[in-house]
């Protein structure tokens, strides 16, 4: 009783509070550790893998990596313009591409921008095929005289070195070979690029490193062995018409200076002649397209807004986002019947699952465990099989047609399309779905107490009163419940709309299915994906909101 | 070196002539195939042969070639490929190599030659559509039509598809834009060597989609191989277009009045792949297994058990009869001089390029 007025303290003489807290976090803790295994469990399996999946919605690095000094030399160029971009871009365009060829990259590039501008996969594979022609009259006369370039070793001894002192640096290049490659390349271990080399031939020497780099990494090859590719002979061709050329060679006094001291001469008629956007056009007239240039330009950056546009029906343009030609609009299309469709499917599972749940909770144990078998029955079968058996029902010489027929409801000749279509789309995921209404409502109901309705009709009410004024509203969880379910199971479904929908009754999922297995278009799959999530949690949300989530129960 | 060490490896192998299981290669393959009978014949005429020379070794199949593109891509990224050998279809193949998810072939060196000495290369001849792609059977996508619901004039012409007067009733045709704009073009009056020059204009495009039109309510929409043949043998279509196989087996196997409609069968292809990172063991076991499995007999052993036509031309003259049915398999094979008066051939990169931007128009007009 010495200090009243501070704080009231725990037997061990800390603050009664400080002591509680520490008691409520360790059960906390003790809680969390509890849960752990599921909770890493569903990060690992569940959260991480869709994360990833929703992630390439907007991820794009294919262009900037592929064609790294392309897209920077295309930065400057004007799609407006309508001209192609100038020899530098060209230029870049060649080296890229042929790193991009050697590692079998550039094919994947041609895909991907495919998807955008039609042509760009065959404009891709078949420059990758002809690179190795380009400046052929170069590389002849750079082999007819200086005969040293033949030998594989020379461009090694040129390069490369193993001596400290000479030793440069070769970030530049190697990053540029890690990026096209897209794996981490290096140079042999002890070897670096010789600065003396490098002085005398910056481009050349560039080239050499990531080509060196890539055969020792990748081919894993000795590169002193190797025959350089044709790009770093051009490299080096371009590199004796730099001004100070001559004075860099006349000073350097490395491995082979002798032998290339005839090169200069010997390549500038060729390379004055050489062209690299004329080698291009002459390979394909669509390299002097500004569309094939500003699509590389759009999708240049490593992130890209171009599949959620897609997926709306836009499209991401050299010029801006704009709206798709109306022969080409579906997933708008797609998405609003997949919405519609899902709804007409809950409301008749709600109409068909309603009375059988009410008979289940209300017959006796024997006859109701009867009807939970013949509901659960289907359950047990498979989706494929089950489906399948529809179209045996409904197609037009089908067993109800030819019921129909027969009883002369309809005409043999105006049999009724009951499938390959909305219908059947509707008929079947009903059927496929129902359980899913039938479970919650049943458990539900059973939970209202008979009586309820007894002293409702003692007290006077219709049937039709004690009902819907008593009964019915006490259902209303059950309902929700179960409409959720069905919801939202029915508009991710994908097989049953596939194998009964025809054109008519496919859904959006269909599309994103096609998109992941057949066209490889997974960006646009996975926004697709996305934009299906968002409006699941936005109806959910505004479910909450005017029925509130608290009235769903999935048990009574 | 590695990949020079798997060549020499292999190719040493073959000098030892098939040697069983040594110690460079792996005793386990995945084989991925489409299931059915088609992956029956293959288990037929050459798995199970292969499996019985080499004691020790075991094949288990993945019957997943209609997501093989999908499939191994997602494998590629996870660095865990676990298949062998993939069959694919030409188009698969040339996306599978484009992506670099593919092994590139050196067709005379990893294959067999023809039994008179003809390269492989040669043996194989224009089939090899990609340098990963090893050709096992040419298949067309062709009609069937019911004998009993076409009166008494029975199609000749692939044209008929669009006679809604003299053929009244449905029609099966695959809901993919492949096949159906060429025919569509074909029968408004396009010459076959022209149609991939007009269908790259847009006047072209809607040319065949207004020729679509004139029978779209009359079109039920295939996606599965297995459709047709159930359509045709119900009754609920008076033609349509499958794989040439199934209708085989729907008229032959099932003795269904189903008859084959042949003219402008389009020819496809279908082979093997290796996919590309393997390990140098599997990698070695999977070329070894493919250089048996498309040898000249080998191939033409697998005309006994499906109406599919080998790809070697040296395999054509040693094709027999059916295993069961003991029926001479070359008057039902696509490539039959009598089937192939009117063929075409599946221009693969035409539609390499245009496909995406096709289908995204299919798709479209068949939504509305």
């Amino acid at each position: 009783m010495t200090d009243a007025t501070g704080p009231i303290k725990a037997a061990d003489g800390r603050p009664l509070k400080a002591s509680l807290n520490r008691a409520l976090r360790r059960e906390k803790m003790r809680a969390l550790m509890l849960i752990a295994p599921l909770l890493i469990f569903v990060l690992v399996t569940f959260i991480a893998p869709i994360g990833d999946m929703l992630f390439r919605s907007v991820q794009d690095d294919i262009t900037s990596r592929t064609l790294p000094q392309t897209v920077v030399a295309l930065d400057g160029w004007d799609y407006d313009s309508g001209s192609p971009p100038d020899e530098a871009v060209y230029e870049a365009l060649y080296y890229d591409m042929f790193f991009a060829a050697e590692a079998k990259k550039h094919t994947a590039l041609g895909s991907r921008l495919n998807y955008e501008t039609t042509g760009i996969s065959s404009l891709f594979r078949q420059t990758g095929r002809a690179l190795d022609d380009m400046g052929e009259d170069v590389i002849e006369a750079m082999e007819d005289n200086v005969e040293a370039l033949d030998d594989s070793a020379f461009w090694a001894a040129l390069f490369l070195t193993e001596d400290p002192v000479d030793a440069g640096n070769a970030n530049a290049a190697l990053s540029w070979a890690t990026s096209v490659a897209d794996e981490p390349v290096r140079l042999p271990e002890g070897l670096q690029m010789s600065v003396a080399g490098a002085t005398v031939f910056p481009k050349a020497a560039a080239q050499y490193v990531a080509f060196a780099a890539f055969t020792h990494t990748v081919d894993e090859d000795v590169p002193a062995e190797e025959d350089p590719w044709e790009s770093v002979w051009i490299a080096m061709a371009q590199d004796t018409s730099d001004a100070g050329f001559a004075d860099r060679l006349a000073n350097y006094t490395g491995p082979g200076a002798a032998e290339l001291a005839p090169l200069q001469e010997a390549v500038a008629a060729p390379l004055a002649e050489l062209s690299f956007q004329a080698a291009f056009l002459d390979q394909d007239e669509d390299w002097a397209d500004a569309e094939i240039w500003g699509t590389i330009q759009a999708f240049s950056s490593p992130y890209t807004a171009g599949y959620f546009l897609t997926a709306v029906d836009r499209e991401l343009t050299p010029a801006g986002a704009q709206v798709v030609e109306d022969d080409v609009k579906i997933y708008l299309k797609l998405f609003w019947r997949t919405l519609w469709m899902s709804l007409a499917i809950t409301f008749s599972c709600i109409l068909l699952g309603y009375p059988v749940a009410w008979l289940m909770a209300n017959l006796p144990d024997r006859s109701a465990n009867l009807i939970m078998i013949l509901v659960l029955l289907p359950f047990w079968t498979s989706l494929l099989v089950r489906t399948s058996a529809w179209k045996v029902l409904l197609q037009q010489q089908g067993v109800i047609n030819d019921l129909l027929v027969w009883i002369g409801l309809v005409a043999d000749d105006g049999r009724l399309a009951l499938i390959n279509n909305a219908t059947g789309t509707v008929i079947a995921m009903t059927h496929i779905l129902l359980p899913f209404m039938i479970l919650p409502l049943y458990s539900v109901m059973k939970g209202i107490p008979p009586s309820y309705l007894r002293a409702a009709k003692s007290l006077g009410a219709t049937n039709w009163t004690a009902f819907w004024r008593v009964y019915f509203p006490q259902s209303v969880p059950g309902i929700g419940a179960g409409s959720i379910l069905v919801f939202i199971l029915s508009i991710g479904y994908y097989i049953t709309p596939e194998i009964v929908g025809g054109t008519k009754g496919v859904f959006i999922s269909n599309r994103i299915a096609y998109h992941i297995s057949s066209s490889l278009n997974w960006g646009l799959a996975a926004a697709l994906g996305t934009i299906l999530l968002v409006v699941v949690l936005a109806l959910y949300w505004a479910y909450d909101r005017i029925v509130g989530i608290d009235n769903v129960k999935l048990g009574g | 070196m590695r990949k020079s060490l798997v060549m020499g490896t292999s190719a040493l192998v073959a000098v030892a002539g098939m040697a069983a299981a040594d110690g460079h290669m792996a005793s386990d393959m995945t084989l991925v195939s489409w299931g059915g009978a088609y992956q029956a014949s293959q288990q037929n005429a050459y798995v199970a042969p292969y499996l019985e020379m080499n004691d020790g070794v075991s094949a288990v199949w993945d019957e997943s070639s209609a997501e093989a593109v999908a499939k191994l891509r997602a494998m590629a990224e996870a660095g865990n490929v676990t298949w062998d050998v993939v069959d694919v279809v030409a188009a698969d193949a040339i996306r599978l190599c484009d992506e670099g998810l593919a092994l590139e072939i050196d067709h005379d060196e990893m294959l067999a030659a023809a039994p008179d000495g003809t390269s492989a290369s040669d043996d194989f001849g224009d089939l090899i559509v990609s340098d990963c792609f090893i050709p096992q059977i040419v298949y067309s996508t062709t009609f069937g039509y019911r004998t009993d619901l076409v009166g008494d004039t029975p199609p000749t012409d692939v044209c008929a598809v669009f006679d809604l007067e003299t053929y009244p009733g449905m029609r099966s045709l695959e809901r993919r834009p492949i096949n159906n704009m060429e025919w569509a073009l074909m029968c408004d009056g396009v010459a076959a060597d022209d149609v991939y020059d007009v269908l790259e204009t847009e006047e072209g495009q809607a040319q065949a989609f207004a020729k679509l039109d004139t029978i779209r309510d009359n079109v039920i929409w295939w996606s599965a191989g297995a459709d047709t043949p159930q359509l045709l043998a119900d009754g609920e279509v008076v033609m349509g277009s499958t794989y040439n196989g199934r209708l085989f087996s729907l008229i032959e196997e099932q003795d269904q009045p189903v008859a084959m409609l042949w003219d402008a069968q389009v020819f496809d292809l279908d082979g093997w792949i290796i996919p590309a990172g393997l390990s140098p063991e599997r990698e070695a076991r999977a070329l070894d297994f493919v250089r048996f499995a498309t040898d000249t007999q080998r191939l033409a052993d697998q005309a006994k058990y499906i109406s599919y036509g080998p790809a070697r031309m040296s395999s054509a003259p040693l094709v027999g009869q059916h295993e069961t049915l003991g029926i001479d398999m070359a008057q039902h094979m696509p490539t039959d001089p009598n089937n192939a008066q009117n063929t075409f051939l599946y221009n693969y990169e035409w539609w390499a390029d245009y496909r995406d931007d096709l289908d995204a128009k299919f798709q479209a007009w068949l939504a509305q």
